[in-house]
């Protein structure tokens, strides 16, 4: 038998030259090239899809922070308002809003005869509905705040409503206006004119922000800001409670717990937990929260405490992955010198495992936010008009959350709850921007401690 | 208590800090350290040679208790500080590694700055009543560390920020700061550059006139130049104890013969 490799018997090697590739060479660069082309074609498209998406939602979206309001000298008729003329507060409120509406109606008769604006065969009923439904009710608000008005004439902003709105954002045209039961052309052509007389103004809308939720017929009115408030209180919760559990867990099993089999369990199902559908977080806290520990339905806190626990795995995987990445020299350096084991990690392994825990922790925060299944079953998706109120009482008042509002723009039948519902994903959106620069501002800081 | 292998030696001196009685260490299954007997005597440097996985750093880690930390580790006999058992119920390794400091192969400052690197150990244990004594502690132990020159005017810069061997001195002077009794250093001088080692040791002989130094190490050289006693590892046996003159130039055991001759590491 012969050696194969003994040297003897080999061939002597083939003389290459260093400025010709050969095959092999050849084929290793291609393959290269070729993972390269790959990598660049899938964050091209990655980035594309990224563009479609953002630029879709600005582009529906944006325009739901402009609202058209409609400028009228109202006078407040103590002969409506205030009929025995006693001034009383509880006899004013007993005026419904629909007792408003004429106000509003007289105001426009009094336009057109100061300014000569109008439409030939338009009555002042017909442009009274230009304003919003929400017009009386605020209307009636404010007389029931200032009672001492009633008799002068007030300058006041009325919402216009959705339809006129939508002219001026182009989903309502002159054609449509003909088809459509709730606009008509001429409705169109006097806010045209009202336009023209400075009186009707399409403007930077804070109510989009402030306003709570508005029913299904007024979308000019509905407004984020029960939502807003409801995010913000739950993330309030989330925070208080899945950061220090979160990481005293994480502490106590990477560095006190003994490795046996019960932290092998652990372990395993914390990792399982972090993949379990996150309704069933909803069922789960459906059944304790509200129907054993009888707390509120729609309230925040529940909301807080089902996000909490869906947070947990997550933040207690980030916690423990940064822990672990500190190197085993540092809780010796401590130890060396006479530190206590929670010394070593709380003075020198905790600091440095930091920013990856700040980063796990808004992560966790941002999931959270975007949650929409567990809050359906908690009753987070029920029509919440009044804003909860002042913590810690707020925190068991009912509220809505972001995403939930969001879900349920989209299933309402007006085509101006498209902008709104587009419009709450551009906050939320902002919102997680705000989380992730805070995120990395906190990272900074810290890192900067070297 | 001498190393019953060597009954020949006499110390001369009397002052035993440490003394080892009969230890065994298990990792697991296995058997690290066979039955090693040993006194470590007062400010005397005492090193510990031998190839890797002797276990001589498996042993000066049982001098501190650092092995405490290591779930499967299992260590048998007793070894006595100044009389006491260490390994007693009622000792606190915290305090215990309080008296026996301790300096790690890697230079490891914490990623805080050098004055905080040396304070932390004062801090934890109360050694200074107020910042006055807290910075004069720290010079002191910075001087001793023989680094104070190259870092009084940047306490304030990051520890980790220094060289090599400067981060190592720095890792001595907070050490010392703590005013240990017994240091340990676990090859201090394997991660330095030939100058920095040179500047190491000649700290190490410095110290010797207030601590008792053991210092593990895997150069021969190092171990004749900078100890007066001695001791060999092999296969987790102590096969010989003595002055480190003896050791090297009329060992008893054969294996420790091949072994600073070359033939076996």
């Amino acid at each position: 038998m012969t050696d194969v490799t003994s040297g003897a018997n080999m061939a002597p090697k083939p003389k290459t030259s260093l400025l010709v590739q050969d095959a092999r060479t050849k084929r290793r660069n291609a393959a290269e090239a070729r993972f390269r082309t790959y990598g660049v074609v899938a964050i091209t498209i990655a980035m594309l899809a990224l563009v479609g998406l953002l630029s879709s939602i600005l582009y529906n979206g944006s325009s739901a922070f402009r609202q058209t309001f409609i400028t009228l000298d109202v006078y407040l008729d103590p002969a409506k308002l205030d009929k025995d003329g006693s001034g009383d507060i509880a006899k004013i409120a007993k005026v419904t809003t629909f007792g408003y509406a004429p106000l509003i109606k007289k105001s426009f008769e009094a336009e057109f005869e100061k300014s000569g604006i109008g439409v030939d065969g338009m009555k002042s009923k017909d442009a009274a509905k230009m304003i919003s439904k929400e017009g009386p009710a605020e209307l009636r608000r404010f007389v029931l705040a200032h009672p001492h008005m009633i008799g002068e004439t007030v300058t006041f902003e009325f919402l216009a409503s959705g339809r006129i709105d939508g002219y001026y954002k182009g989903r309502v045209t002159m054609k449509s206006a003909e088809i459509d039961k709730n606009v008509s052309p001429q409705q169109l052509q006097l806010a045209d004119q009202l336009k023209a007389a400075g009186l009707l103004e399409t403007k930077w809308n804070w109510g989009f922000l402030t306003r709570a939720d508005a029913s299904e017929n007024r979308p000019e009115a509905a407004g984020l800001g029960v939502a807003i408030l409801g995010s913000f209180y739950m993330m309030i919760v989330v925070l208080c409670l899945a950061l220090p559990i979160g990481v005293a867990t994480s502490i106590y099993l990477e560095e006190f717990a003994p490795r046996n089999w019960i932290t092998d369990v652990i372990e395993v199902n914390i990792s399982n937990l972090a993949a379990v559908p996150s309704i069933v977080f909803g069922i789960l806290g459906l059944a304790i929260f509200i129907n054993f520990a009888g707390l509120p339905q729609s309230a925040p806190i529940v909301g807080g405490l089902v996000l909490t626990l869906m947070t947990l795995p997550t933040i207690i995987i980030a916690t423990r992955a940064s822990l672990k990445a500190v190197p085993p020299s540092i809780r010796d350096a401590a130890l060396g010198v006479g530190a206590s084991k929670m010394q070593a990690v709380f003075h020198h392994v905790l600091p440095l495992a930091a920013p990856g825990i700040l980063t796990g922790t808004i992560i966790g925060l941002a999931q959270a936010l975007g949650e929409t299944a567990p809050l359906l079953l908690i009753g987070m998706v029920a029509f919440v008009r009044e804003f909860p109120g002042a913590p810690p009482e707020g925190f068991f008042d009912p509220a809505a959350a972001l995403p939930v509002q969001v879900y349920n723009w989209t299933q309402r039948a007006d085509p101006a709850f498209v902008e709104r519902a587009s419009g709450a994903i551009i906050v939320l959106l902002v919102f997680l921007l705000c989380m992730n620069a805070i995120a990395i501002l906190l990272r900074r800081r810290f890192e900067r401690r070297w | 208590m001498y190393d019953a292998s060597n009954p020949g030696v006499t110390l001369e001196q009397t002052d035993i800090k440490i003394a080892a009685n009969k230890v065994q260490v298990y990792y697991g299954e296995t058997h690290a350290i066979k039955d090693v007997n040993i006194d470590i005597q007062e400010k005397t440097v005492t090193a510990f040679i031998g190839p890797s996985g002797c276990g001589k750093s498996t042993f000066l880690r049982c001098l501190n208790r650092m092995n405490d930390t290591i779930d499967i580790c299992r260590v048998e006999g007793d070894i006595h500080l100044d009389g006491e058992d260490i390994y007693d119920k009622r000792v606190d390794p915290v305090q215990l590694r309080a008296k026996v400091g301790m300096v790690f192969q890697k230079p490891n400052p914490f990623p805080k700055s050098i004055y905080d690197n040396v304070a932390y150990g004062p801090r934890i244990h109360g050694l200074a009543r107020n910042k006055g004594e807290l910075d004069e502690i720290v010079e002191k132990a910075l001087r001793r560390g023989a680094i104070w020159d190259e870092v009084k005017d940047r306490l304030d810069a990051p520890g980790t920020g220094l060289s090599g061997g400067q981060q190592q001195r720095l890792c001595i002077a907070r050490a010392i700061a703590t005013e240990p009794e017994v240091l340990l250093m676990d090859e201090p001088c394997s991660a330095l550059d030939p100058i920095a080692t040179a500047q190491v040791e000649e700290l190490i002989d410095d110290l010797r006139a207030r601590y008792s130094v053991v210092i593990v190490t895997h150069s021969m050289q190092q171990a004749a130049r900078v100890s007066q006693k001695t001791a060999f590892f092999h296969l987790g046996n102590l096969v010989e104890y003595d002055d480190t003159a003896n050791i090297f130039t009329n060992p008893r055991d054969e294996r420790t013969e091949s072994y600073i001759t070359g033939r076996i590491g």
